[in-house]
């Protein structure tokens, strides 16, 4: 337990009858990407409402940068920066009011936020728009905004609710270069996503469904553990195709996937065979067959299913 | 002015000016009734602009269009009756019962009598919500539960055009699957679905698709077909670096792009023979050692970043 930069154990918060989450227990290395990856409604947000002191846990406990998050919420603060989803920029202020805002909130130095602030603008491309009001930003640049808010007092642990939904691909690109050069410093950062594909670029995740994590580790080894072989195959109808190998013989899961459809068999030489013969009987044409990492989501859906 | 009972839609050089800012620039496209129909592009690129002007909710500074045999310059109160709805985050309330929404959305839609019977007998089917569960909390039902709901609401008055905004993002594999299965069979049945989504995984799904930057429409063609328009060649390079090659290669000559995706780099690259030779050698000696590059064919991301970017990049801000 010692040396992690979050430690959460048994952590459990109720609504009256509603477990959003069920105790919870995992670590975070310190300077670690982790992701906590789940559906709407899975316990996410509720999760980090309490790592960041804001909501106090119904049972258990976290120490966050080693400070109790029952006992002090107030103290963890100073540790983290919290990027909530929906909350956190005024709108009627500028894009440089804002960062000042929470420069003030979280009392950095006076002397040293022009180097900051150059530092900010330069990874966040904000720089030319220091003056425009915070509501004419798109969506993609209002997130850089929490971000850069989030980040200007360099806090040792940052907390981001689902940093990028809603957010353009372009930009999505650039809110993970960001993040990634945040870890390549030393920032250790806690992530929650829906986005299967985001989950896959963390050094550790851990997969919530209904409050409970039903599977902890780097997405490598989830991915190796994964039961049974992965075919990504293209054919001419996915729909249909989907139906087919959904009862198919030998085929335990059948999944659209992108462009692809990615078959679980049991053994390959065994099963495919006869669930390609099937496809073919329904007058579906088997375009192309190549072995395939389990995704993320196959990970995920496996893991719910047990 | 022309009505048209076929049209699904159809918009012929719509423009929409805000002062000397033209958010849409004289967009044309077709709609097939059945069809279901993807917008993308980046912030700003005038996506929820041009379909508010398919939707009744604003009239375009020039061009015309027709949706659900509709004109949407001078029909825009009928238009809001024609359309259905559905938003990720804002669609249903919460705190009125599941039968408490499907009664809200009738008198909104103008659905009564035996209609709304015959409407409320198929929302309960196609949700699994029974009649007994008609008095839950909709705040309190699962998820899956809420999303079939807010759909079933969306399309009570049985709508000819049916919007979604990113109706599945946020939301778990098979339940994803299954709401995908729900909107496939409602094109089937003749109901034109206009989808608006930054979730490629989502845009995967539709039959076509519109992408647009800086008020232009860039690309129109299925998923399939605009993958093809990529014309520089893609490498994935799997390495253990993979966020310090991706900023090593970016801006590098003839690299176009370079990201991460998923744990590898996906690289745009000008001569794919080339690179695979120079990339390794470029990177080893920065001490980033890979594993392998090898040419992939690009998938909807990897496109949309390339076509935005042929196009003079997103607007900025």
């Amino acid at each position: 337990m010692k040396g992690a930069a979050i430690s959460i154990r048994a952590l459990t918060r109720k609504f009256r009858e509603l477990t959003a989450v069920d105790a919870l227990t995992l670590e975070v290395k310190p300077g670690a990407l982790f992701g906590l990856v789940g559906p709407d409604g899975a316990g996410k947000t509720t999760t980090l409402r309490m790592l960041a002191g804001v909501l106090p846990p119904t049972s258990g406990d976290a120490l966050v940068a080693g400070v109790s998050v029952a006992e002090d919420p107030e103290g963890v603060k100073q540790h983290i920066a919290y990027m909530s989803q929906r909350f956190g920029l005024y709108h009627d202020l500028t894009v440089r009011e804002n960062i000042e805002f929470y420069a003030d909130l979280y009392a950095v130095p006076k002397a040293e936020r022009p180097a900051r602030l150059e530092r900010l603008y330069h990874f966040s491309s904000l720089g030319p728009f220091e003056h425009r009001l915070a509501g004419q930003l798109s969506g993609g640049m209002k997130q850089k905004l929490s971000l850069c808010c989030a980040l200007v007092h360099h806090p040792e642990i940052l907390l981001l609710d689902e940093p990028t939904f809603g957010v353009d691909p372009i930009s999505r690109r650039d809110l993970w270069l960001i993040l990634h050069e945040m870890v390549a410093e030393g920032t250790t950062v806690f992530v929650t996503t829906a986005y299967m594909d985001e989950a896959e670029r963390c050094d550790q995740v851990a997969l919530l469904h209904h409050g409970r994590i039903v599977a902890l580790d780097a997405p490598e080894a989830l991915q190796r553990g994964y039961p049974g072989e992965v075919l990504a195959v293209r054919v001419s109808d996915r729909r249909a195709a989907a139906k087919v190998l959904a009862t198919a013989p030998g085929v335990r899961r059948a999944a659209v996937f992108g462009d692809t459809i990615h078959v679980t068999l049991g053994a390959r030489s065994a099963d495919w065979p006869a669930a390609e013969r099937a496809l073919t009987q329904a007058g579906i044409e088997v375009l192309e067959t190549s072995e395939a990492q389990p995704s993320m989501e196959d990970v995920f859906i496996e893991a719910v299913g047990r | 002015m022309f009505l048209n009972d076929t049209c699904a839609v159809e918009v012929t050089d719509l423009t929409k000016a805000f002062g000397s800012f033209t958010a849409v620039d004289h967009v044309s496209f077709v709609v097939e009734p059945g069809e279901i129909f993807g917008f993308l592009g980046p912030n700003g690129a005038g996506k929820t602009t041009t379909i508010r002007m398919l939707t009744g909710l604003l009239l375009p500074t020039s061009g015309d269009g027709c949706v659900a045999g509709l004109d949407i310059l001078e029909d825009t109160e009928e238009l809001k009756q024609r359309i259905g709805y559905m938003s990720q985050l804002f669609s249903l309330y919460g705190d009125l019962t599941v039968e408490e929404n499907i009664a809200f959305f009738a008198g909104l839609y103008g659905v009564t009598g035996e209609r709304l019977e015959r409407r409320r007998a198929w929302v309960r089917a196609m949700t699994g919500i029974d009649e007994k569960s008609g008095g839950q909390l909709t705040s309190e039902l699962p998820l899956g539960w809420k999303q079939r709901l807010a759909l079933g609401c969306a399309v009570l008055h049985e709508p000819r055009i049916l919007f979604l905004d990113e109706p599945t993002s946020g939301v778990d594999p098979v339940a994803r699957r299954n709401f995908w299965e729900l909107i496939y069979t409602l094109a089937d049945g003749g109901t034109t679905v206009l989808v608006s989504t930054h979730y490629m995984e989502e845009a995967e799904y539709c039959h076509r698709l519109a992408l647009m930057n800086r008020g232009k429409l860039i690309a129109l063609d299925t998923p399939k077909a605009i993958k093809a328009l990529m014309t520089e060649p893609l490498l994935e390079i799997r390495t253990a670096h993979g966020p310090a090659v991706a900023q090593a290669l970016q801006g590098q000559p003839g690299v176009t792009e370079a990201a991460m995706f998923g744990r590898a780099v996906h690289v745009a690259v000008e001569n794919a023979q080339a690179a695979a030779v120079a990339l390794p050698a470029f990177l080893a000696a920065r001490g980033l050692d890979v594993q392998a590059v090898t040419p992939v064919r690009p998938s909807l991301e990897d496109v949309f970043v390339a076509l935005v970017r042929r196009e003079g990049g997103a607007v900025a801000g």
